[in-house]
């Protein structure tokens, strides 16, 4: 179906200079194998995964290691070949210690174990498909997959939507795949609609991404029910909400599910791993990463194995020009900055990025107080106050905090990005938010 | 990598654009036209008047921090703009002890009383010249007694003649040297062309909501006009220009919500044509916005933006 150019958006949002460019001309490099693999126990939204391995164990690409013990969770596959070289603490990207699959790589012997391909697939079978190959939400939640395609009854999915939109600056990975796997991308979508029983599918793509929008219209021209979106370019428009608001026109209701309003919205990503599961029998062992950044020699995206350190894929780019910056996991407005180049690739890791430090040498020390200028009020693509938000936080009246509907926050940063003063907004909220929820927890 | 200096802090990573200091500068940027063209004209006068307000107010911002032992926010301009907006308020002739001890209470009230830049309720600029007018009425009133020429004992300013000596009244010369060369009337009023500017550049650089003074001003003309009277003379009379985009815009005093700041553009004007038709204070628009001020935190309240999703909020 025709390419449909979308005049709608959202109200509110940000532009910070997206810097796509340093690495979204280049292909989709293969990223060496590393010394050892990092594999956390929990890397996506829900119970930890349980191992089921041990110390001295030799393990073999794509063989389960830790296994999905609850409803909600996700089993870990080893992404190398090896031996299991410590079962034990390992830094995760969020700076904590947290349990870990360490595997010494044997680099001889690397073939993968895959499932066995389906040709014609039924609905069950593609969602136990997607469990037994420990495929999570490649956007940055990691909710399990198999767990999204199983909605509540109530909810009757009209349109699946293949969300390209990758609004974060400097990260490319999904525009790359796009790119160079169209083909697993509508393969994905169509898998996803056939156990959903979706009548529509739309690929939405932000519109500073002309040559994947291109290719895909090409690509989906004789379908008639699935059709290419393009979108305005701007932040947040690939999170959740603003993207059903944008594509179906409904809003998700806060504290509840997009399912609500009958649109589905997967990360091309994850719709691409979902087809190689079904088609190939890949089990989910590796992703793409964007590598960027004005530090790094040569920013590229690399496919790499789930658990590989950081510091391998920065060498992997040629290095860093400098000897200090700021090392981020994820993207700019959301990411997380490092303190070591110890933490691995997890599931949902889009990009590593190493940028000067730009913003933080400017940051007094003395939290600056709000100034009032509103502009927080006008990026916040929730409508939300967090000026106010913020202020209730930091004198510490949390049931204001609440009152002031809080807990539709989306956490996205537009209003830290745009706010003059410095104030660190998003970290007060959600600092207001953990003590709400403490204080519902105490209250029974 | 092996000795690489990490430095950490909380998302987003990336470079911003906006900085307070960068928009106090634009605020002081777009208030030189008017500046320099009132010193220009008015001369001398203008000038000690605009230099003594703004040490007034730097000397009060220094003490505040010496004694408060605070650091040190002069660099930011907020002081130095509180003053010479405060100045631009004033007639040219005043003593020049005046605009001195202005400059210092306009600081004073807001750092001492109120805590501090970002906590003050009131334009600082505006209840010093408040305080002014209570105290020194004469002095305050000096200005319009030389260049407006009928009799010298009335002070007549414009808008006084409007609404007392109709007979005497003619709009059309007084919208010309509104827009070009006004002596009649406070510092900042000494050209409306210069003050819009100054506006353009603050509306440019998206310093300021166009909605405040756009109902502001348009309030003012609609009503006016509404009632039969010459809304060009009243838009440009008795500085509206100057509050309606600099006093009336000021971050600190009005509504953070863009549905409260129309709310409160239209107030300011129906409370400024209310006390320019039937009160005695015939210069509404000081008082309009110190009275807006006030109910700037409730128009606040019950302007807030529709939440997305919250109708839908699952009930817990
Ligand atoms: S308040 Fe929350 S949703 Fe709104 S801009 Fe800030 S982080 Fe985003
Ligand atoms: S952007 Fe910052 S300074 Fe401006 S209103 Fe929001 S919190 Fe206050």
């Amino acid at each position: 179906m025709a390419l449909k150019l979308s005049k709608k958006t959202f109200k509110g949002g940000a532009h910070p200079s997206y810097k796509k460019e340093l690495s979204a001309t280049k292909p989709i490099a293969v990223c060496s194998l590393p010394d050892e693999v990092i594999l956390l126990l929990s890397q996506h939204i829900g119970a930890p995964a349980v191992a089921v391995v041990k110390k001295g164990d030799k393990v073999v690409a794509g063989q389960v290691v830790a296994e999905a013990e609850s409803k909600v969770s996700s089993r870990i596959l080893a992404s190398v070949s090896g031996e299991v070289s410590a079962v034990e603490k390992r830094l995760s990207p969020s700076g904590q210690k947290c349990p870990a699959i360490v595997i010494k790589t044997d680099k001889e012997n690397n073939d993968i174990k895959k499932f066995d391909p389906i040709k014609e697939p039924k609905p069950e079978e593609i969602i136990n498909r997607v469990r037994e190959a420990g495929i999570v939400g490649l956007g940055g939640a990691a909710f399990p997959t198999d767990i999204k395609l199983q909605p509540s009854k109530e909810h009757k999915i009209e349109t699946v939507i293949a969300n390209g939109c990758e609004c974060e600056p400097y990260l490319t990975s999904d525009h790359r795949q796009m790119l160079e796997e169209a083909d697993a991308l509508i393969d994905g979508l169509k898998l996803a609609m056939k156990v959903l029983n979706a009548a529509e599918g739309v690929v939405a793509i932000e519109e500073n991404k002309a040559d994947a929008i291109e290719l895909l219209s090409q690509k989906l021209a004789n379908e008639n029910n699935i059709s290419v979106l393009a979108l305005k370019t701007k932040y947040p428009q690939g999170a959740a909400d603003m993207i059903i608001k944008t594509v179906i026109g409904k809003e998700v209701p806060v504290g509840g599910r997009s399912t609500a309003t009958g649109g589905f919205i997967q990360n091309v990503g994850t719709l691409i791993n979902i087809s190689k599961a079904v088609r190939d029998g890949m089990p989910m062992i590796e992703r793409v990463v964007t590598v960027s950044g004005e530090l790094v020699r040569s920013p590229q995206n690399f496919r790499v194995r789930i658990g590989t350190p950081i510091s391998h894929l920065i060498k992997e780019a040629g290095g860093l020009k400098a000897n200090s910056g700021k090392v981020i996991i994820g993207g700019p407005m959301t990411g997380l900055a490092q303190f070591s180049f110890n933490a691995p690739v997890i599931k949902a890791t889009g990009g590593v990025l190493v940028i000067e430090d730009s913003v933080n040498g400017k940051k007094s020390q003395n939290l600056n107080p709000c100034i009032r200028c509103s502009r927080c009020v006008e990026a916040c693509p929730m409508g939300l106050v967090p000026s106010a938000l913020s202020i209730y936080s930091q004198v510490g009246i949390f049931e204001k905090a609440g009152e002031y509907d809080i807990d539709a926050c989306i956490e996205c940063s537009s209003c830290s990005y745009v706010c003059p003063a410095n104030r660190p907004i998003v970290q007060m909220i959600k600092f207001a938010k953990q003590k709400i929820w403490d204080s519902e927890k105490d209250n029974g | 990598m092996d000795n690489f200096k990490f430095t950490v802090g909380p998302a987003p990573h990336i470079e911003k654009t906006e900085d307070t200091s960068k928009i106090m500068f634009w605020v002081i940027a777009a208030l030189l036209p008017i500046t320099i063209g009132a010193i220009y004209i008015m001369g001398t006068p203008a000038l000690i008047v605009i230099a003594m307000s703004i040490a007034g107010s730097v000397g009060a911002e220094a003490l505040w921090h010496a004694v408060s032992k605070k650091p040190m926010t002069i660099a930011d301009g907020s002081a130095a703009l509180t003053g010479l907006l405060l100045a631009l308020t004033l007639p040219p002739q005043v003593s020049w002890w005046l605009p001195l001890f202005g400059g210092f209470i306009a600081i004073t009230i807001a750092k001492f009383i109120f805590g501090g830049l970002g906590y003050n309720i009131f334009n600082p600029a505006l209840v010093a010249r408040a305080i002014l007018l209570l105290s020194w009425p004469a002095q305050m009133t000096k200005a319009w007694l030389e260049p407006v020429n009928i009799d010298a004992k009335t002070m007549a300013t414009p808008l006084y003649i409007a609404k007392k000596i109709p007979a005497s009244f003619d709009a059309q010369a007084f919208i010309k040297s509104f827009l070009f060369t006004n002596k009649a009337g406070s510092i900042g009023e000494v050209s409306a062309v210069l003050l819009l500017v100054g506006a353009a550049i603050l509306l440019f650089k998206k310093i300021i909501d166009w909605r405040i003074p756009f109902f502001y001003i348009g309030t003012v003309a609609f009503l006016t006009f509404a009632a039969g009277k010459n809304p060009t003379f009243y838009v440009l009379a008795g500085g509206l220009i100057i509050g309606a985009f600099f006093m009336a815009t000021d971050y600190v005093t009005s509504p953070i919500t863009p549905r409260g700041r129309i709310i409160y553009g239209v107030g300011l004007g129906a409370v400024t044509v209310l006390l320019r038709f039937y009160s005695n204070l015939s210069e509404g628009v000081m008082f309009a916005i110190l009275f807006m001020n006030m109910l700037a935190p409730l128009i606040e309240k019950y302007s807030r933006p529709r939440v997305l999703g919250m109708a839908g909020k699952a009930k817990s």
